[in-house]
């Protein structure tokens, strides 16, 4: 029972991906191309709410449902993996016009061949664990 | 009110929205990143017993596959009971750069020539579909994040980190759509 929030959050979630077209294909072929400024507005206005949020989150101390403090973590200090897994990301979301949400929003949006592209992405974490090691970090 | 809702989003409201998410999963103790529940998968299916990188407690994360399935149930939910029939408002320069590419714009979310069932008896189409996903898999667990957890929660806690991972997803983006697209399509 305790999971049923995240469920419905998940559900108001995979809603908004597919209302706002951010699940789309073609938008993303769209964005990459600067042909509409619909992508950008999404993902600047989310930005900007955003880190208002958080420095609001900050300031005022704000708690979480069970009363602890929200807590931020830092991301590691490192370039070359945020640059190459960035740009090898990229790569993929252009080709298959999906991020890893959206992959599976775009299932239950009625297009089967997603799956696919879910299992292409499971073997691409699964090979990043492997070789992670003799990769420059 | 439905009716505003059957519309597609306008982007303020839409980003908007997912800052909602973001937010709602803060109040619940989380935090909002789509892209580790793809090392979660791959630890429930025993990798960690072979790789260190999924020797972790996956139970932790339950709650975020239990987000991811909610997502599924939306999209489902927003296509058959929230959608007008109209045609996506594409912009007619895409429409014309797609065309070149011999992809037809066919009006809705996703391209029916590469999603569909039928596109996958298509083997060069199975096979971009499963090198895409691969790049997308393999990118974000090195990076340590997708578009969730770097340009939306990273970004919005002014984290540089996020920032040179948002400069590589475009990079790599404009890097497909305009040199590698061309030469596979």
């Amino acid at each position: 029972m305790k999971f049923i929030k995240y469920i419905l959050t998940g559900t108001l979630f995979g809603i908004i991906m597919t209302k706002s077209e951010a699940v789309s294909w073609y938008r993303i072929q769209e964005m990459f191309r600067f042909q509409s400024f619909h992508m950008y507005g999404i993902i600047g206005t989310a930005i900007i709410l955003g880190m208002i949020s958080v420095y609001l989150i900050k300031k005022f101390k704000a708690k979480d449902i069970s009363g602890n403090p929200i807590v931020f973590q830092d991301k590691d200090r490192a370039f070359a993996k945020y640059l190459i897994g960035g740009t090898i990301f990229g790569l993929g979301w252009a080709l298959t016009g999906s991020c890893p949400g959206p992959m599976f929003v775009n299932l239950g949006n009625g297009y089967p061949a997603m799956a696919i592209v879910i299992i292409g992405a499971l073997l691409g974490t699964y090979l990043y664990g492997v070789i992670k090691n003799k990769l420059p970090h | 009110m439905i009716d505003f809702l059957k519309q597609p989003w306008p982007w303020y409201f839409s980003g908007t929205m997912i800052v909602f998410i973001m937010l709602i999963l803060l109040f619940f103790g989380k935090s909002f990143g789509f892209s580790s529940n793809l090392r979660t998968m791959c630890s429930m299916a025993g990798a960690g017993k072979k790789v260190k990188f999924f020797d972790f407690r996956w139970k932790d994360q339950i709650w975020n596959l239990m987000f991811l399935l909610g997502s599924i149930l939306g999209g489902f939910i927003a296509t058959n009971y929230l959608s007008n029939p109209e045609p996506l408002k594409l912009s007619a320069a895409t429409v014309a750069d797609l065309k070149n590419l011999d992809i037809d714009f066919d009006g809705g979310l996703n391209p029916g020539s590469l999603f569909s069932l039928e596109a996958m008896k298509d083997l060069k189409t199975l096979s971009i579909l499963l090198i895409g996903g691969l790049l997308v898999g393999f990118g974000s667990r090195y990076s340590g994040g997708c578009t969730s957890g770097h340009a939306i929660s990273g970004l919005s806690n002014l984290q540089l980190p996020s920032l040179i991972a948002v400069v590589g997803f475009f990079l790599g983006g404009l890097i497909m759509a305009f040199l590698i697209m061309p030469l596979i399509f």
